[in-house]
């Protein structure tokens, strides 16, 4: 029993993908526990683990916790990367909630059939340009802060640098428009504890490809 | 101006009325304003208004609120229906985001092409009826208490209360084998401001009509 956070989910970014990266930007080392099988994610179920038969699940202080943003939010609020009062948690929510509207494109992309791919690329590329990446770029210049809100380090840091990282392998020239979003992508990279998960070896798991999709839909059944 | 919160969204229930009801369980009184046609989202997004380009907004305290659920944690933290603890917390995070699965479920049913109605309709049944009531039938009978996190009102008891009778409006003996959730509506029914909120000429909203589809779908599409 080694009272690290435990996570347990496929061995691929899916769902977990932004609970890795936000613990691993709080400096928190973790164990995972990749289901392989139906029949693990059965037992899991009969086991009664999974209080809505469904991953991910984070073993953490005690807790099983499942739904990636009550994971998320329990995360940045016991590592102090919520802000400091309900404002600020309120503009980070708003953030998170619309990076995480754009991450869900990127999420069911490798399950979308191979004649729609095309199109969904051209259409994560016009949200990440118009609808999202606008939004960051105005926030940072307007108040010229290295960080999102509140001048401090948070979950919407994190959780865009993400999002910047997973659209650049989809579309490489993305960000030629946002130089901001440019600087800030280099700033977050060179911290420390997320330098450290950029490096190979780390926990970060690579893009999906096809084995990944077929073990999800298996396990699954979809 | 008069320092409600101001609530802009289409004159229907959609992913306002989560927000609606917690306002009105929190005992605050908003406004609303209506989006009728196309050119109202169109103006709201040209002002600026929306910081996604979206609705629901919510005008609160001085900022233009997007985002139903970033809305919901911050009317919920505000008015300390949030659990007294980060651990609370995470179980009333748990429990809403496993209703909001369902909500979800049930909100986009209306909108099912015709051919795909039916089998819908049984999934969301068995996901009602085998995933989600009965985890909070569990949760009810394993503390004995009358609300769901802490022996304290919450959001989890709201959503859990706008999630039950919505269900029932699908299928009105849905909580049959649920004889915990069935107390529990008549419970939390009986609250002053839920009560208020459940009679006729409060800002509930119906729902959707087939007939209202086409007018919504032009709003946003």
């Amino acid at each position: 029993m080694s009272g690290k956070p435990r996570l347990t989910y496929f061995d691929g970014r899916g769902r977990m993908e932004p609970v890795r990266w936000l613990l691993a930007a709080a400096g928190v080392e973790f164990e995972e526990k990749f289901l392989e099988t139906r029949e693990q994610y059965e037992k899991l179920i009969k086991d009664g683990e999974l209080m809505f038969q469904q991953v991910p699940l984070v073993e953490i202080d005690g807790l099983k916790l499942v739904q990636t943003r009550a994971i998320l939010s329990y995360i940045a609020g016991r590592y102090n990367l919520y802000g400091k009062d309900l404002k600020e948690r309120a503009l980070i929510d708003m953030y998170v909630e619309g990076i995480t509207d754009l991450m869900h494109m990127i999420l069911v992309f490798p399950f979308s059939p191979s004649e729609a791919k095309e199109k969904n690329i051209e259409l994560i590329k016009e949200k990440a340009t118009n609808r999202y990446f606008p939004v960051f770029e105005k926030a940072l210049k307007q108040h010229g802060q290295d960080f999102l809100v509140g001048n401090r380090f948070s979950w919407a840091d994190v959780q865009l640098t993400e999002a910047i990282l997973a659209v650049e392998e989809k579309i490489p020239a993305v960000l030629s428009v946002f130089p901001q979003l440019q600087a800030f992508k280099t700033r977050m990279s060179n911290m420390p504890t997320i330098k450290k998960f950029l490096q190979p070896g780390s926990p970060r798991k690579p893009p999906p490809d096809e084995h990944y999709v077929q073990t999800v839909k298996k396990i699954l059944k979809v | 101006m008069s320092g409600k919160p101001k609530l802009h969204y289409f004159n229907g229930r959609g992913r306002m009325e989560s927000i609606r009801w917690l306002l009105a369980a929190a005992g605050v009184e908003f406004e609303e304003c209506f989006l009728e046609a196309k050119d109202d989202l169109v103006k709201l997004q040209k002002d600026g208004s929306l910081l996604f380009q979206q609705v629901p907004m919510v005008e609160i305290d001085g900022m233009k609120m997007v985002q139903t659920k970033a809305i919901l944690s911050y009317i919920a933290g505000k008015y300390n229906l949030y659990g007294k603890d980060l651990k609370e917390r995470a179980l009333i995070d748990m429990y809403v985001e496993g209703m909001i699965d369902l909500n979800e479920l049930l909100m986009v049913h209306t909108f099912q092409p015709a051919e795909k109605k039916e089998q819908h309709f049984a999934t969301l049944v068995d996901k009602a009826t085998n995933r989600y009531f009965p985890v909070f039938e569990k949760v009810l009978k394993d503390h004995g208490q009358d609300f769901l996190v802490g022996n304290q009102f919450s959001r989890a008891d709201v959503q859990l209360l706008e999630t039950l009778l919505t269900a029932e409006e699908f299928k009105p003996d849905i909580l049959a084998k649920f004889p915990l959730l069935q107390s529990f509506k008549a419970r939390t029914s009986n609250i002053p401001t839920i009560k208020k909120f459940l009679q006729p000429g409060s800002q509930r909203k119906p729902p959707l009509q087939e007939k209202d589809v086409e007018k919504v779908m032009k709003i946003f599409h």
